[in-house]
């Protein structure tokens, strides 16, 4: 009875949050949108073509330049325009990359002049693979080696953050507090493109432990898997190091404060070892602030880290969006920036609903 | 010329501030000194395997529970060396309440924790003394010297200890059957998931918590305040333990809930076959509940003796003082008495009485050094100037009465 009733407000909270997001992205959408339109100067389309159209005599480039402007919704004023691409957003037709296109995996025949198959010698048809420029095709093909990357780097940065935040909080002021503290100073400090760079520099270039590159090396004679993980031990090195100073320090200030409370004097009144204390009593408390980090996390997983793929060459979505930013790719970097809202909005309600997992005090209420 | 005067003025404030602020070099030299202290006494207590010889001892007398010997507890901050507890000594005798009385900031819950072994550290250490323990196994712990490992075998089962706060001091996130149960599982073993959940229930019961069931599977935050004290006192009990401290159990309770708790505690006492340590700073609630009564101030203790003693006939100023401030309802006093000033520094004690400059009976002989504790009946101590007249004619009944038994 009382779980059911629970459930009930959970999917009703869920139904009220859901409504609420939709309004989120609609104000993301319009700051997207209206940043993109008020760029002063030539728009994305006449950059693209601005040198063939110097070039060009016959004014065809320059016709074709107008007919992209008229699809893109750039020639009627801002706000119908903002209606037409809106529209097609929720139709799901986020727009054509510039720059990017990958394989959808299907084949078209390959036909002549006059419409007849083309056989090679052995009188087979030939095919070519059809390829996609759209921005959704692309992100979800490239996201899935970011989300890897991401889910790897994750789990390690808690799996090591956070026992070392417990650590250097129960021994305060002791030797492995002030070593701790410092390394993760010193990780929160570093930019990652020094970091990446100078990991580059001594482990790939100079004793040449590992490649400085891309996912696999297609000479390399080891297993595939193995290849690949040999390649992603320097940016995950990046990813972790860098990341693991913040949320180790919020252990250890969670913990801290965790361990003056009252309740724990009471479990240790009563008799508790400390290693009881600690992890039972201490930790689930500790926990309850720290759900909050997962909300920042779900963007980062897919959405990737754009400096530390571009650095190691990874062809991942971060990489993808460094590019498009650099080449003026808009239709890429506005979905790119729509997709991270979206995951954005997403990982704020799954925190809210860990949160209401981990701390029996907060209740989810649907409706008034 | 101006200037010069200028620069000479500014230099003399400075010197008349630095008299109140802490140098950095005297602070680094008071932590290097600190953590040279706190090191020797952490390494004592962080020991393994300690055989049990080494803090056995003997109780002065079988009859107490606890013994406090000129128990010292410190904290060492780097603003100096706090004596929190600066050479106190009393006992709790078997299956009766004493009570601890004085202002925030006497000593103590610090008196009550250093029992506990609880003092927050590494700054909060027992310096030097004993605290003797009668277990129910017949032996004598003396408990500054116990290590913290064995010191859990001791927590919740010989002793308990019932908090000032109910509404922090449970864990929000557990639920109250389950932290009820942890206690029984810790120290019992061999306890069946079902025997715990009906003794807690039962305990649940005892302190006159109704459906307790339900409270059972309830969380903290779904209780009140004194529902929580409640189930905090079921928790001391639960292990059916020798002593149980309550430090200042009703003050963060409204009054009603206040004279409903005492007089569980009181309720208790008669079922348990333990003594109470009760930790308060009021004198009317102590003339109520306590067989003996021990009044501390910055430290130490000024005045203790039995409930009658120090209620009908106290002697240190200190007391009398307390006892003004209980507001009394056949009075017609417009306003409540009040002790003026408050407890001194206890980083740089005087090594005059403490409550000199407070005191309104202050006499000439108050600027000597700190006034010894003074007996003046069997079971009557105060340390005050005022009682050495009693005090030596109580030496002379004695020794009058040693003589006459001698000579019978």
């Amino acid at each position: 009875m009382r779980l059911g009733l629970i459930i009930v407000n959970m999917i009703k909270y869920i139904i009220k949050r859901l409504a609420l997001s939709v309004l989120i992205l609609f104000g993301v959408s319009i700051i997207i949108y209206g940043l993109v339109r008020i760029k002063p100067g030539l728009d994305f389309v006449q950059a693209k073509y601005y040198a063939q159209m110097q070039l060009d005599e016959t004014g065809q480039v320059a016709q074709m330049v107008e007919r992209q402007r008229e699809i893109y919704g750039l020639t009627s004023p801002i706000f119908k325009g903002y209606l037409k691409w809106a529209g097609n957003i929720v139709k799901g037709q986020w727009g054509d990359s510039f720059i990017f296109s990958v394989s959808t995996g299907e084949v078209e025949l390959l036909v002549d002049a006059e419409g007849n198959p083309v056989l090679d010698a052995e009188g087979n048809q030939l095919t070519k693979p059809i390829s996609s420029s759209n921005v959704l095709d692309i992100i979800a093909s490239k996201s899935t080696i970011s989300f890897i990357i991401a889910l790897i780097a994750t789990i390690l940065q808690f799996g090591i953050a956070i026992p070392l935040g417990i650590t250097s909080a129960t021994k305060q002021y002791g030797v492995v507090d002030y070593s701790v503290t410092v390394l993760a100073m010193m990780g929160i400090s570093l930019p990652s493109f020094f970091f990446g760079a100078l990991l580059l520099r001594i482990f790939s270039i100079q004793l040449g432990w590992f490649p400085y590159a891309g996912l696999s090396n297609p000479n390399s004679n080891l297993p595939i898997l193995i290849d690949n993980i040999h390649h992603l031990v320097l940016p995950i090195t990046v990813l972790v190091i860098l990341s693991i100073g913040g949320l180790m320090r919020y252990t250890r200030t969670n913990m801290l404060e965790v361990l003056n409370a009252d309740y724990i004097r009471t479990a240790r009144a009563k008799g508790l070892s400390e290693h009881k204390v600690i992890y039972k009593h201490a930790f689930r408390n500790t926990l309850i602030p720290l759900v909050t980090i997962l909300a920042g996390i779900l963007p980062g997983l897919f959405g990737g880290a754009m400096i530390t793929e571009t650095i190691f060459s990874i062809d991942g979505i971060g990489k993808a969006a460094y590019k498009a930013v650099t080449m003026g790719d808009i239709p890429f970097v506005m979905a790119y920036n729509l997709f991270l809202s979206v995951l954005t909005v997403i990982g704020t309600l799954m925190s809210d609903l860990m949160y209401a997992v981990v701390d029996p005090r907060v209740k989810l209420v649907g409706g008034k | 010329m101006k200037l010069l005067e200028k620069l000479k003025t500014n230099q003399e404030k400075k010197k008349a501030l630095a008299k109140h602020y802490i140098s950095k070099e005297q602070i680094k030299k008071t932590a290097k000194e600190n953590s040279r202290i706190i090191k020797e006494l952490e390494k004592q207590n962080n020991r393994k395997n300690v055989p049990e010889e080494e803090y056995l001892t003997e109780m002065k007398n079988p009859n107490n529970v606890v013994e406090f010997d000129d128990l010292h507890a410190y904290f060492f901050t780097d603003a100096g060396v706090v004596k929190a507890v600066d050479g106190v000594s009393f006992d709790i005798p078997k299956k009766s309440i004493v009570g601890v009385v004085g202002e925030s900031g006497c000593g103590k819950s610090v008196t009550s924790l250093a029992l506990m072994k609880l003092l927050q550290s590494p700054t909060g250490q027992i310096f030097s003394g004993e605290i003797r323990y009668n277990a129910k196994n017949g032996k004598a712990y003396n408990i500054s010297k116990v290590p913290k490992i064995d010191m859990n075998k001791i927590r919740g089962k010989e002793m308990s200890m019932i908090f000032q706060e109910p509404m922090t001091s449970l864990n929000p996130v557990f639920r109250i059957g389950d932290q009820l149960d942890e206690i029984l599982f810790l120290h019992f073993p061999e306890i069946t998931q079902e025997e715990a959940k009906q003794k807690s229930i039962s305990m649940l019961n005892t302190v006159g918590i109704a459906m307790p069931e339900s409270v059972y599977s309830r969380y903290p935050h779904e209780l009140s305040g004194g529902m929580r004290q409640r189930v905090m006192i079921a928790m001391a009990l639960s292990c059916d333990p020798n002593l149980i401290i309550a430090d200042e159990p009703t003050t963060a309770l409204d009054v009603t809930i206040q004279a409903q708790i005492l007089d569980l505690l009181r309720n208790i006492k008669n079922d348990i076959n333990g003594s109470i340590m009760l930790i308060t700073h009021d004198l009317g609630v102590i003339a109520e509940m306590a067989d003996y009564v021990v009044v501390m101030y910055a430290g130490r203790i000024i005045e203790k003796g039995t409930a009658r003693e120090i209620y009908k006939n106290p002697i240190h100023p200190y007391t009398i003082g307390l006892q003004k401030s209980i507001p009394a309802l056949n009075l017609n006093d417009e306003t409540l008495y009040t002790i003026p000033g408050t407890v001194p520094n206890p980083i740089n004690l005087p090594n005059f009485c403490y409550f000199r400059d407070r005191c309104e009976k202050r006499f000439g002989k108050c600027n000597g050094e700190y006034p010894k504790l003074l007996q003046v009946s069997p079971t009557h101590h105060v340390a005050c100037y005022l009682a050495e007249e009693i005090a030596a004619e109580f030496a002379k009944t004695k020794k009058d009465g040693g003589e006459k038994n001698a000579k019978k």
